[in-house]
């Protein structure tokens, strides 16, 4: 069963929905910035910036619905509003509609704020509605409950790669038949103290506190770790089948998925990437193409001193020369790292890229790594094959080694 | 000081309205919670405890089955705080 991309939605740090995003990413801006909350020098962070949403959830749902859903699922629900809205609203049996949205890291602010409240209030204060918010399946049920998908929800969680693992399992859905057409993405709303101090304990984040906008630099020679990022991205894929028998507008196919895993630390990447490249070649295998066939690359990339090279690297090892010729996008340059969002609002861009033939860029770059052997899109974007098929990899790899390859075609 | 009935039904008003989107003016006295208003158990819960935190009464869980109408949770908030 032929699987197709018929709606995309997001909002990210770089714009509300998907034509501001794209925009702003074909301009090269940076959503990254100094944090103005009234947290943020509260605890003496190591880390006093990050990429939050360009559009507060409260100017598009409603004050209930704010209330009702932690900041994850508010992100999530926007961009599915807005995937819906683009897939022409589709009339579909609902055991035949099914959803798939992961988080990272779950409803950390609820969880969070709760303990809060138990601690300065007392437990008689904590509201009933705390797990129903916290659970990190709650954007997943929430998207369920929006589109009324009773063919089964799903939130396959793999820290980074939970959003493309989540295509991955919408894409499974309906080429093994369960479903007609699934809602697919990823979310994070993890810019709060405790994670921020959390991932710079571990060394992950960049320290350049005096210069957000330029933190985010994968693959230069200075990058010094990834920048947290939040927002949320949602794709409605649809079988072939059930999308041309409704006259749908086709933005991409997906024709590829592979997953992988590391066995070999909890949080770093196998130095040899030997799992990234697996699942890539995986992907391509499943979509009956050769390293020869891509155009382009979403890479991982989340600018850290060890991570990205390994999976350029990779890149090179299964592309030969022709890495040459695949033009490398790293656009957490301009989003920051959305975590369990990255791989969903990385697939918008790649469908994006092949619909549009053109490659958005990575900017920060000033100095590309020595080892870089794969034709990296610097500071604007660069177009592709005028005519013709493409093919694009999104890549996403999260702590404890999950590796995912998403692979799309244009339409 | 204790408040009014009437203060204490636009203050709770005001908790139904923020947490289910219902207009403030169809909270009325003699609207019932889940027939009238629609509010499900768990949202019931939530208005329960926020209404304790903004008037500073405790109502206890075994008190919340007798909370039918709007009526009776303002009866109950005005008789606990006085």
């Amino acid at each position: 069963m032929a699987v197709v991309v018929t709606g995309l939605g997001c909002t990210t740090p770089l714009g509300g929905d998907v034509p501001s995003t794209w925009q702003a990413a074909l301009e090269g801006r940076s959503g990254v910035h100094t944090l103005q909350n009234d947290w943020a020098e509260l605890y003496d962070l190591p880390v006093n910036f990050a990429g939050q949403i360009a559009v507060q959830p409260s100017e598009v749902l409603s004050r209930p619905e704010t209330k009702r859903m932690d900041p994850s699922a508010q992100y999530a629900i926007i961009a599915t509003r807005e995937a819906w809205k683009d897939a022409g609203s589709p009339e579909v049996d609902p055991e035949r509609l099914g959803a798939a949205v992961s988080s990272g890291i779950g409803g950390v602010w609820t969880l969070l704020t709760a303990w809060d409240t138990v601690k300065e209030k007392g437990a008689s204060r904590v509201l009933p509605l705390t797990v129903p918010m916290l659970m990190p399946n709650s954007p997943a049920a929430y998207v369920e409950l929006e589109i009324g998908a009773k063919a089964g929800a799903h939130a396959p969680v793999s820290a980074c790669a939970s959003g493309a693992e989540a295509i991955g399992t919408a894409f499974d859905m309906i080429e093994s038949g369960r479903a007609d057409i699934v809602v697919a993405g990823g979310t994070e709303a993890a810019i709060h103290p405790l994670p921020i101090s959390s991932f710079a304990a571990m060394q992950a984040l960049s320290r350049r506190n005096d210069s957000p906008e330029t933190a985010s630099r994968p693959y230069d020679t200075t990058r010094d770790g990834f920048v947290l990022g939040e927002g949320a991205g949602i794709v409605v894929l649809e079988s072939e089948e059930h999308a041309r028998a409704r006259g749908a507008r086709i933005h991409a196919r997906l024709v590829g998925l592979g997953m992988t895993s590391d066995a070999h630390h909890i949080a770093a990447p196998d130095p040899e990437g030997a799992g990234q490249t697996r699942a890539m070649k995986l992907a391509l295998q499943r979509a009956g193409l050769t390293p020869a066939d891509v155009a382009h690359v979403n890479a991982h990339a989340t600018s850290t001193p060890a991570g990205d090279m390994v999976e350029a690297r990779g890149i090179r090892s299964l592309m030969g020369s022709h890495g040459d010729n695949v033009l490398l996008s790293a656009t957490k340059s301009m989003t920051g790292h959305l975590l369990g969002g990255a791989g969903a609002v990385e697939s918008v861009f790649t469908i994006l890229a092949l619909k549009h033939r053109v490659a958005p860029p990575t900017i920060n770059v000033d100095n590309p790594d020595p080892g870089l052997e794969v034709d990296l899109v610097r500071n604007t974007p660069r177009p592709m094959a005028a005519s013709g098929s493409l093919a694009a990899i999104n890549n996403s790899f999260g702590f404890g080694g999950h590796n995912v390859a998403l692979v799309f075609i244009n339409a | 000081m204790a408040l009014s009935e009437q203060e204490v039904l636009a203050g709770l008003a005001e908790i139904v309205a923020e947490e289910t989107g219902i207009d403030t003016a169809d909270v009325q006295l003699d609207k019932s919670f889940t027939d009238d208003l629609d509010i499900d158990s768990l949202s019931m819960m939530t208005i329960v405890t926020l209404a304790e935190e903004k008037f500073d009464v405790r109502i206890p869980d075994e008190e919340v089955k007798n909370l039918v109408s709007v009526g009776d949770a303002v009866n109950y908030i005005t008789t606990a705080q006085a």
